[in-house]
Formats: C-alpha cells, structure tokens, sequence
C-alpha cells in the first residue's frame, strides 16, 4: 500500500502540474511539478517519507526515460546532417564555456566567502 | 515487420529496457566517457529499426510509456533539493550569480559562433536554448523564431556530450567544489546531465537539479535579448 500511496502522490503533483501549463507562461509540467513537491516539503504538507521510496526509484531509472527521446533524433537527421559543422563546433565550445564558467565562478565565490569566514 | 510489432504492445519497451541493459553491460567493460549508456542504447535502437525496416512510429507505440514517466522523475528531483536545502540557501549568491554567468556567456558564445561561422538566424535561434531542459526550450525556440524540431534534437545531444565530458572539463579546469560541479553540469546539460550529476553525490546531484529550474527561467528571460543583438 505504501508504494501505491506514494506514486499517487507523485502521480497527482504531475497531472497538476500539467494542468498549470495552461497558463501562458513557457514552463513545462515538470518545472511546475517540482515547484509543487518542493513548496510542498517545505511547508509540510507532504512529509519526506510519504513519497521518499518511490521517488529515489523514479530518480534511479531517469538515465533510461532519455532513450525514446533519443531515438526519435533519427526523425530530424536531415535537419542536423544539413547543418553538421556548425552544429558540432556550437555544441561543443557552448557547452564547454557554460560549464566552465558556472563552475568556475560558483567556486571561486564559495571559496572566498569560506576564507572570509575563517 | 512493421505489421508484426506494431501489434504488440511491449516491443518498444522491451527494446529500450534491452538496449539499456547492453550499453551498461559496454559500459562496465570499456569505463571511457565515449560509452555513454544513453547514446550507445540509442544507437543500439536505431541500428536495429533501420536494419529490420521498422518505423519509429512502431518502436514509440510502446516505448512513449517510458517517456510519460519522465515528468514524474523530474518532479521527484524536488527531494534531493528538500534534502540539500540548507546547502543552497547557505550558496544562494554564488549559485545565482554563478548560473547567470553560464547561461550569458554560453548564449553569447553560440551566437559570436554561428556569426563567424555564417549560420542562418533559424539555426542560431535554434540553437541558442541548448542548454535547457527540452520542453522550456522549445518555448524558447518558437518564441524567438527559431526551428524547435531542431532545438529537441540539440538539446538532447547537449545533455549527452555534457554528461559524458563533464567529468573531464571538471579536472582539467580545477572545479572540485561539489556545488560548483553540480551547477556546472545542471546549468550546460539539463535532466540529462542530472542523472549523471547524481552519480558524482547527493550535493552534486541537487545543485544540478536546481539548476535546470534556474537556468530555465533564465533563458526564459535573457533568450529574446541576447537573439535581438544577432539579428
């Protein structure tokens, strides 16, 4: 009963959240949702343990939720065959830089408020 | 073949859940990056339907089961972030300033890009809400005029090529934080990336999480401006 218990739960903040993208704002059901389950926990509505087992799975299995969006990449090859170079240099020097300097500058600005505390 | 298993209802689940037994199994034998469990599953899957004449169509009658929960898992990120809460109000400057920085730098960095490289205005727009999760970014997309069955395409091949370099791009620039990682992986590579983070820790795990909410409204934002100075 537990598990059942706790998929409805996680069940019900998606569909609201579904229901919420009928407002004119370009956020997915998933955003809302997790705003939802997070405002939620915080204000104790929702307790950790009401949805905690069910959760840690669903979060254990994401990897394998990408695959069919992944295979429908052989729906748009043209589109992306069309634009190759341009595509491939893009994605690799936009997503190194993002990673680069989000990482850097979070740390840096972690580190110095740790030394200013010390 | 088609006729076949487009009557049978587990054909595509099967072969998700198959493909993504295997590419662990590669995985556990060849530990290098380029093995990533998501793309050799899915090249796996494509390979097959493009040999035995199958139709996406057919393979998504099932498999589209396994996509619907993905809305669910997304949501349930919401705990490791309950879980890290004190950690995130304790860095909300750097974790703000930090994912505001990223996300500017990296839109910037695609439109100075596709400038030299003399893209077209749909491929750049296309292009410039890469690094969020897909359902925001195809708003985005349409929003400022670009093609979003191309921007789904990049956005899942983002989220692959941050999960299997992030490791890499971490050592090689020094970033060992745990927060500083998971913002770096969540705010370049979405869901996607997420899963990965969550490999790294708990911590690594949540920031990467919040991330994918922040960098989100972010784009949401700052998308339309930064596409009006490549106009």
């Amino acid at each position: 009963m537990k598990y059942i218990q706790q998929f409805l739960i996680i069940m019900i903040i998606s569909f609201l959240g579904e229901l919420l993208t009928l407002l004119p704002l370009p956020i997915p059901a998933s955003v809302y949702g997790l705003l939802i389950l997070l405002i939620s926990l915080f204000t104790g509505i929702i307790k950790l343990k009401d949805v905690e087992d069910v959760a840690d799975w669903l979060i254990l299995i994401m990897p394998i939720l990408f695959v069919p969006s992944t295979v429908s990449l052989m729906n748009v090859t043209e589109e992306l065959v069309a634009n190759l170079i341009v595509i491939i240099i893009v994605l690799i020097v936009g997503t190194v830089v993002v990673m680069g300097v989000t990482g850097k500058v979070a740390q840096a600005m972690i580190l110095r408020k740790e030394k200013q505390h010390e | 073949m088609n006729s076949i298993l487009s009557n049978t209802s587990y054909f595509g689940i099967v072969m998700s859940l198959l493909a993504y037994w295997i590419a662990v199994q590669i995985r556990k034998k060849l530990p290098y990056p380029i093995f990533n469990p998501l793309l050799i599953s899915a090249g796996i899957i494509i390979g097959v339907l493009y040999i035995g004449d199958i139709d996406f169509e057919t393979y998504n009658a099932s498999a589209k089961f396994i996509t619907s929960l993905l809305t669910p898992a997304t949501v349930c990120l919401a705990i490791p972030l309950y879980k890290q809460s004190q950690i995130l109000m304790k860095h909300l400057s750097a974790i703000i300033v930090s994912l505001l920085c990223g996300c500017l730098a990296g839109m910037l960095s695609v439109g100075i890009l596709c400038m030299i490289l003399k893209a077209d205005q749909t491929l750049l727009f296309s292009l410039l809400p890469k690094s969020i999760t897909t359902a925001i970014a195809i708003d985005v997309s349409k929003l400022i005029g670009g093609n979003p069955t191309i921007t789904v395409g990049i956005v899942i091949i983002t989220g692959i090529f941050g999960a299997m370099i992030s490791k890499t791009v971490c050592q090689l620039l020094r970033i060992y934080h745990p927060v500083a990682i998971g913002l770096a992986i969540g705010n370049s590579s979405h869901a996607i990336g997420t899963a990965k983070a969550i490999e790294f820790g708990e911590i690594e795990g949540a920031m990467s999480s919040l991330s994918i909410v922040i960098a989100g409204i972010f784009t949401v934002i700052f998308a339309p401006i930064i596409a009006n100075l490549f106009i």
